[in-house]
């Protein structure tokens, strides 16, 4: 029987693989696109499991908001990203630090 | 509550919402050439969402006739004090834009649109009492900022600056996420209140970590240490009328939703987040008076400084109490007032040919060639490090002073003896200013709406703004007492 626990720790894993996605990768940017939308549907596996769990529809709700919400965040990040590739000509995380910091 | 109620409580940000899409369907129609009527326009709304929400602030209004839509927004005198600041903010910085733009490149007619987008998901940010409503408010705010910081197309750290923005406050829009989502998880509900109640006896595990992780999230949004370290790159370089608007306006709404989140959902668990709160606070102003000291960028010494003032705000939050609230609200309006006159002193730096200029060493001597400019500026670092005659002394004084009301005396001795670190660096400022031999580079001419907005910061922060604090310590008490009704 699969019960709300297994459904946390999936999400709890996609979650922290998203994190570490994005802070372990030295190679380039799109790489840090997927692992923000990992982080983002690690995030609706937990508002639908705890909806269903709930029998609460707010959950599901909210899981839409942020469906939609992502769509327009890698569509704002994609295109920042272009910008950047026509000034510098490369996308590789080393190479993002015209600012030191 | 029927629907035309609530759509009258949301009369502000119905206004924003409108003009900011017929102005998108102007800049589509007119292109670049109808930037300055949709900046004057945007400018416009903006000014009316304010004449909307004052005579709410000054009535300080509180309880069920707030709320609107089921109470998943609520439009009381806390909300309505944070949206004056955040209206406000915006408006400068579309003042000062095409001044700054004209002269890096064209003026875009997408800048004001921008900033009235970003402005309404701020209102719609401290008006949240729902986590919904609050996420959604936050994205709008974000997506517009991260346009914003990028906006300078063909500028290589403009567009750096708006990639990092974009990947840190991304991360921290899902940290912020999962936490909310194990929050509905444990509480099942996404209302405020109803979080309360769930919360009222003991803190589940997993409560604690989504509380924790809704913290850790926004504390990246207000730049709170240890979360800190995209600001002074964003801050160095984003467009300047940018960076203005990204210390004031966002850290004013993200604080404001802090405080609600935490007194309003979280309010009977104080002690399981005081500790979190007091330790980035005092990171914050440690972190913000030493990073400061090595810099040679001025808008970078800013960030820093806008770090170290986000701790003392905290302190305030930490506080935890009617006058720890108000007292932020306080602070957080000085800090407002300090940030906008010191951005627009930055803008005002210019060389003959009107190219912006950024470097400390650009203002040795600043006090012989351009006197006033230099008192202006002097002015302001002395009231950002907090010396008594200024107007910036009185909003770590009601901080500190609601601190040691709360019997946290720990916490404002260190506050205090980190902020004597952070005089260091504003002092340093002053003394280029006026001590070390002219560069000669600063000799562009500023505007009159940049000096216009200058002398409104510079007469507000002078000695004469204490006829406001009466005035304004009303404003904050009834704010946060609206904030404080019991559930």
């Amino acid at each position: 029987m699969i019960g709300i626990e297994h459904y946390v720790v999936v999400s709890s894993i996609l979650f922290v693989m998203g994190v570490l996605g994005i802070f372990l990768n030295r190679k380039n940017v799109i790489v840090i696109l997927m692992a923000i939308e990992l982080i983002l549907l690690a995030v609706n596996i937990n508002l639908v499991a705890f909806s269903a769990f709930l029998g609460d529809l707010t959950g599901q709700v909210f899981a839409m908001f942020v469906l939609t919400v992502a769509a327009a965040e890698a569509a704002i990040g994609l295109a920042i990203l272009v910008v950047y590739f026509r000034n510098r000509g490369t996308i590789a995380v080393d190479d993002v630090n015209r600012m030191k910091g | 509550m029927d629907l035309m109620a609530s759509l009258a409580i949301i009369t502000p940000e119905i206004i924003l919402t409108v003009t900011g899409l017929l102005l998108l369907l102007a800049a589509a129609w007119g292109g670049d050439r109808a930037s300055r009527m949709i900046s004057i326009a945007a400018a416009v709304s903006l000014g009316s969402a304010f004449a909307i929400v004052a005579p709410r602030v000054c009535a300080g209004a509180a309880g069920m006739d707030t709320m609107a839509f089921g109470d998943l927004f609520r439009a009381d005198a806390f909300a309505g004090l944070a949206k004056l600041m955040i209206f406000a903010a915006a408006g400068a910085t579309i003042v000062i834009a095409p001044r700054f733009f004209d002269r890096v490149a064209n003026m875009r007619a997408e800048y004001p649109i921008l900033v009235v987008f970003a402005a309404l998901g701020m209102s719609i940010m401290v008006s949240a009492t729902n986590l919904m409503t609050l996420y959604i408010g936050l994205e709008l705010n974000s997506l517009a900022a991260y346009v914003l910081a990028a906006f300078l197309r063909d500028d290589e750290r403009s567009s750096e600056a708006g990639l990092k923005y974009f990947v840190l406050g991304a991360l921290a829009s899902g940290i912020l996420l999962f936490g909310m989502s194990l929050v509905y998880g444990f509480a099942g509900t996404t209302n405020f209140i109803g979080i309360a109640q769930a919360v009222k006896g003991d803190l589940s595990t997993g409560m604690l970590f989504g509380m924790i992780f809704m913290l850790a999230g926004l504390a990246f949004k207000i730049s709170a240490a240890p979360f800190h370290m995209w600001t002074p790159d964003v801050y160095e370089g984003a467009p300047t009328p940018t960076t203005m608007f990204f210390a004031s306006a966002p850290k004013v709404a993200a604080v404001a939703l802090l405080a609600r989140l935490m007194m309003e959902a979280f309010g009977t668990q104080i002690d399981a987040w005081r500790q979190v709160v007091i330790a980035a606070a005092l990171l914050s102003i440690i972190i913000g008076a030493l990073g400061a000291i090595g810099q040679s960028n001025v808008k970078r010494l800013l960030a820093f400084s806008s770090i170290n003032n986000v701790g003392f705000i905290l302190i305030g939050l930490a506080a935890a109490t009617v006058a720890g609230i108000s007292a932020m609200l306080v602070y957080l309006a000085i800090y407002v007032v300090m940030t906008v006159g010191s951005f627009v002193a930055v803008a005002l730096m210019r060389d003959a040919d009107g190219n912006p200029l950024e470097g400390i060493s650009d203002l040795a001597g600043l006090s012989t060639t351009r006197p006033v400019l230099a008192a202006v500026m002097a002015m302001l670092m002395f009231s950002l490090a907090g010396i008594p005659p200024l107007f910036g002394f009185w909003g770590k004084f009601v901080v500190f002073q609601a601190v040691v009301e709360a019997d946290m005396l720990a916490l404002a001795a260190i506050g205090i003896a980190a902020s004597v670190i952070g005089a260091f660096y504003y002092i340093k400022i002053v003394k280029v200013m006026y001590f070390d031999e002219p560069a000669g580079t600063v000799t562009g001419e500023g505007d009159t709406p940049h000096w216009a907005l200058l002398g409104i910061c510079a007469v507000i922060i002078s000695p004469l703004g204490y006829i406001l604090t009466p005035w304004l310590g009303n404003l904050a008490d009834m704010a946060a007492a609206s904030l404080m009704l019991p559930a």
